[in-house]
């Protein structure tokens, strides 16, 4: 993997999950709640724009460009951020497991070769682990709760399982990841789902689910509409 | 005569006014070069949204004080932490009611907050969010009073 090709894969993991944990905005169960998807949304959006830019220069091209200006196909996010926020169990089944891929990703940049990535990753790794903990905190809250939480978590984590395989496909190891995932999902009470070989892939080369086409769409309009727009 | 250091020391924060943005520890360095002036800051949270008008804020302070060549750099390492707000501006965060960092240990403890308004340590957490990317919002069993708590990092 080329190292353009790594920073657009970070990048647009955080460019689009800051989109669908921005759709929670005014539409969250409780009030608390609005105000931490807001945050992280705004922390992910940080880190896309710092690796956006990185990427850019390599390319020839700004952040703004490579965000609003790509199509479905250009984009290398994984497929587990593109996928719908369904219910509040989903959303968190996705933060749980997206955070405990960055996490780990996050602290080996770190302390990599590369001097400017170094510096990004150890910023953001901090953030992950916040965003990890909250995650985290909510599967255990809703899996160890009510019969109906705990059978809405337990569907959301099944649902959004086969897609965590695509993380643990290159860099962070599946042993690494489930280190983190599954005592949380044990102290939930909740089921590990098995892994039935369903694993969806094809994110990082370009071939998306079509529920990033429909988010681009609304991503992009008002730039599309007037190229270089400015508040 | 103010020099560019002192200028750009003043600046306050956008979203945690009661502080300068070297109380908050995101000023790194000053450099003069001749005529220009290097000014180099470090945002809290990557997403910051007050980068944009903290560059504009120190631009026009240091210009304000004579010196036209401004340049503002953003540095992310090392990291920014809790740990570099100045005394001072811990005093200041909390006489305006908001409960400042705990300082990291060597061990990590969850150490409780004391509330800013009647010191009391019997507190609770409401939101572990609050109004900008450095705060939660907790409130105080004591006295009732909600506050914001700046999250050590």
């Amino acid at each position: 993997m080329s190292d353009v090709e790594r920073l657009l894969q970070l990048g647009d993991d955080a460019l689009i999950a800051a989109q669908r944990f921005a759709e929670w905005h005014a539409s969250s169960p409780e009030m608390e709640e609005d105000v931490a998807l807001a945050n992280i949304a705004l922390d992910q959006l940080g880190a896309a724009r710092l690796l956006l830019s990185y990427a850019g220069e390599s390319l020839g091209k700004d952040e703004d460009t490579l965000a609003y200006q790509r199509d479905d196909r250009d984009f290398r996010n994984c497929l587990l951020v593109e996928l719908p926020n369904g219910d509040f169990a989903v959303t968190m089944a996705k933060l749980l497991f997206l955070s405990a891929y960055q996490l780990p990703l996050y602290t080996a940049l770190a302390a990599g070769p590369d001097e400017r990535l170094a510096a990004i990753a150890a910023k953001t790794r901090k953030e992950s682990a916040y965003h990890l903990d909250h995650g985290s905190q909510w599967t255990i809250r809703l899996g160890d709760g009510t019969e109906e939480s705990h059978r809405r978590m337990q569907d959301a984590v099944d649902q959004v399982w086969p897609y965590t395989h695509e993380l643990t496909a290159g860099e962070v190891s599946r042993a690494d990841w489930l280190a983190i995932v599954e005592p949380v999902l044990d102290e939930a009470t909740l089921v590990r789902p098995a892994d039935d070989g369903w694993a969806p892939t094809g994110g990082r080369s370009g071939v998306h689910t079509e529920h990033l086409s429909y988010l681009l769409a609304e991503m992009q309009v008002l730039h599309r509409a007037y190229p270089g727009a400015k508040w | 005569m103010v020099t560019p250091r002192q200028a750009a020391a003043a600046v306050v924060d956008p979203e945690l006014r009661v502080l300068t943005i070297e109380e908050l520890g995101i000023l790194r360095d000053v450099r003069v070069d001749g005529e220009r002036v290097t000014v180099t800051i470090t945002p809290t949270y990557t997403g910051c949204p007050a980068m944009d008008v903290i560059r504009a804020d120190v631009q026009a302070a240091v210009r304000a004080a004579g010196y036209r060549d401004v340049a503002v750099e953003t540095v992310f390492a090392p990291a920014w932490t809790t740990d570099w707000i100045s005394d001072s501006g811990r005093a200041k965060l909390a006489a305006a009611g908001i409960a400042p960092p705990h300082r990291a240990g060597p061990v990590r403890l969850s150490l409780t907050v004391r509330c800013p308004r009647c010191g009391s340590p019997d507190t609770e957490q409401l939101s572990r969010f609050g109004s900008t990317a450095c705060k939660a919002l907790w409130r105080c069993r004591a006295c009732a009073e909600p506050f914001d708590h700046v999250k050590a990092l």
